[in-house]
């Protein structure tokens, strides 16, 4: 669709709003045992309800991926904010990033240890300073400066990722978020940046505006330091009048294959609509196993493509399609 | 058979008051790190290893913004950050946050080829670079006269919005210089620093290859991450171009510029030079930037919407330039 057509609609105001969010794509297993299961599939639904009746009051496309995400970091059973998997010295450094599609503007957050919700801590950023990206200390202080919230770097840490950690460092390797136990030779996995785990929310608001939030943990026992796709604009998170991004999956692949920026491009310049672009990226791109990703277009279309065995979603859309899914 | 082609930069955003011996300075440093290049390409080197080694030399020298001769954050320290790809594969890595490693962009490419990670920073990175046993120095080694005194001008200019007369320091104590109407990321360009320093190269198999390195923004707050460490923002390199950007930080992060050109060449089909032109012209929208650019076939290009690049450029069959204007 030409940019003077989208423009004409938009203004017209005959877009419904949507919204899709993720809790991580990886190697989820079809068995994997319900008290696993079921309370990220309540959560998803639960939260996805929060941004449906906040665009439903006509809340900003910005307004609402911020609040999602922030349920999200809140939810301990999502690998970002409360329930982040642990550094290889049993900390958590969190990682977020927002951007707003139709400025352009945006936030990145890395390094975060105290911060209740990175997510917002990246919103300021964006709007605080002249800057886009603070991290480790300089990120915490701006953080006290601003008055965010801030607790005792316990808070974020689970037995379920104390527990991650320590079979982690049994197989000594770096580890992908969901899996089963370990089966070496059924590795799909090469040594290397597997990062999968991480929440998103993008969505479409009534005036047509685009926006996107990622946020994460990272990589189980990963070096201290280390800074995964979500806080890279272009990788992780990415938004403008074209589309919405927030992908998940393994770190190095989505950096390298600039996954969030491409979904765009191809619609701009090859003229690809929504589906098909993100199909194109995550289908013929990026390769298998590595990504998965949730996208809207200013026109209320949503998206939720992974190459990996599952991914935690769930999107609506304001005609009432609602859909909650894993595989 | 294309040939190769190198080119490198060491800022956008120069101002056009510079005094002519620091413009000297500048193109003999150019042209010394391209020759350089050239050598290293001419006995047939990878771009990869090209690349590393001619940014490693620009960091040694304290011309430009990066390694020793960076500029300093507001406390007066030096925080660096760099990033280098390998077009063929596209493997990457980053470092941001290094005060004690004496060549940043070496630990990034430690970092690809080394670590499990892509990205490294702060006291992670530091201790990365222990375990592989680069060199490591004071911060102190980084820091030059030159930079702290800019720093100085910096935290003047920034309590005084508009007005100002403000003696340069350095060139002439006495004299005082009319305020500059231009300025770059929230600087009056006269104390403004380019940002980065940058090399991208083909090399004679037609692999493509780019690095950036930089010491960031003057009197930036400490963890302030610009575009230089960011893959597909300040770099960029695939199968078909090489891309290193530099100039104002934000603007770049947000309009993912080194990617930029590599998605019109290959969604659009545009050259390379094309591809720089259009980037530059309708990526950017009210940022300041410029770029360098190298494509598989053995061509050379850049850009840039401010006022000055420092740059050169050299391909195969002899052509070689070093510039600083338009």
């Amino acid at each position: 669709m030409s940019q003077e057509v989208l423009d004409t609609l938009n203004i017209l105001g005959k877009m419904g709003w949507a919204i899709a969010l993720h809790g991580g794509a990886g190697d989820i297993p079809i068995n994997i045992p319900a008290e696993r299961r079921e309370p990220r599939e309540a959560s998803l639904r639960r939260i996805l309800q929060i941004g449906v009746s906040a665009l439903n009051a006509k809340s900003s496309a910005l307004d609402v991926v911020e609040l999602v995400v922030r349920e999200l970091e809140n939810c301990p059973h999502f690998n970002a904010g409360k329930g982040s998997v642990l550094t290889s010295n049993g900390t958590v450094e969190m990682e977020a990033c927002i951007m707003d599609g139709s400025s352009k503007q945006c936030g990145a957050v890395s390094g975060v240890t105290t911060v209740v919700n990175p997510i917002s801590l990246a919103r300021r950023i964006m709007e605080k300073t002249p800057h886009i990206y603070l991290a480790f200390d300089g990120a915490e202080a701006f953080a006290r400066e601003q008055g965010l919230e801030i607790v005792d770097k316990n808070h974020f840490i689970t037995p379920e990722n104390i527990e991650r950690l320590k079979q982690a460092k049994e197989a000594n390797r770096v580890q992908q978020d969901y899996t089963q136990p370990i089966k070496l030779e059924n590795q799909n996995v090469p040594d290397g940046d597997s990062k999968l785990g991480t929440v998103g929310c993008v969505a479409v608001d009534n005036l047509g505006n685009l926006a996107a939030a990622t946020s994460t943990g990272g990589l189980v026992n990963k070096m201290v330091g280390r800074i995964g796709d979500t806080p890279i604009i272009g990788a992780g998170t990415y938004a403008n009048k074209f589309c919405a991004v927030s992908a998940t999956g393994r770190g190095e692949a989505i950096i390298r294959e600039t996954v969030a920026r491409d979904v765009a491009a191809v619609m701009e310049y090859k003229g690809l609509g929504l589906k098909e672009a993100a199909a194109y990226i995550v289908d013929q791109v990026a390769p298998k196993g590595t990504t998965g990703l949730v996208a809207v277009s200013p026109t209320g279309e949503v998206t939720m493509p992974f190459n990996t065995t599952g991914m935690f979603r769930a999107c609506a859309t304001e005609d009432g399609f609602m859909e909650v899914a894993i595989w | 058979m294309a040939g190769w082609a190198i080119a490198v930069h060491g800022g956008a955003g120069v101002d056009p008051n510079l005094p002519a011996e620091r413009q000297e300075q500048a193109k003999q440093l150019l042209t010394s790190v391209l020759n350089l290049g050239i050598r290293a390409l001419k006995s047939s080197a990878s771009a990869i290893n090209v690349v590393e080694l001619v940014v490693r030399e620009l960091e040694s020298d304290p011309l430009f913004n990066s390694g020793r001769g960076s500029v300093l954050t507001e406390d007066g320290a030096v925080e660096m950050e760099a990033s280098i790809m390998d077009g063929s594969g596209r493997q990457c890595g980053a470092v941001s946050g290094l005060t004690t490693v004496k060549n940043p962009i070496s630990l990034a490419r430690l970092v690809m080829d080394k670590s499990p990670h892509s990205y490294l920073a702060f006291s992670g990175a530091e201790k990365f670079a222990k375990e592989m046993g680069v060199e490591m120095v004071d911060n102190e080694y980084f820091i030059t006269q030159d930079n702290v005194e800019m720093l100085k001008l910096a935290k003047e200019a920034n309590s005084i919005v508009f007005d100002y007369r403000i003696p340069k320091a350095g060139y002439e104590p006495c004299s005082t210089v009319v305020q500059s109407p231009i300025h770059m990321n929230g600087l009056p360009i006269h104390i403004y620093a380019p940002e980065t320093v940058g090399c991208v190269v083909v090399d004679s198999e037609g692999r493509c290859a780019a690095a950036t390195s930089t010491g960031g923004l003057l009197n930036k707050r400490t963890g302030r991450i610009g575009d230089s460490p960011l893959i597909g923002a300040g770099t960029y390199a695939c199968e078909l171009c090489a891309v290193s950007c530099t100039g104002e930080g934000e603007a770049i992060i947000r309009s993912t510029l080194a990617r930029e050109v590599g998605a019109v060449m290959e969604y659009k089909g545009l050259g390379l030079q094309e591809a720089v032109d259009f980037v530059i012209k309708e990526r950017l929208d009210e940022g300041k930037a410029g770029l360098i650019a190298v494509s598989k076939t053995g061509e050379v290009a850049y850009g840039f919407n401010c006022v000055g690049m420092f740059r050169g450029c050299a391909t195969q069959n002899g052509f070689m330039e070093v510039g600083i204007w338009d």
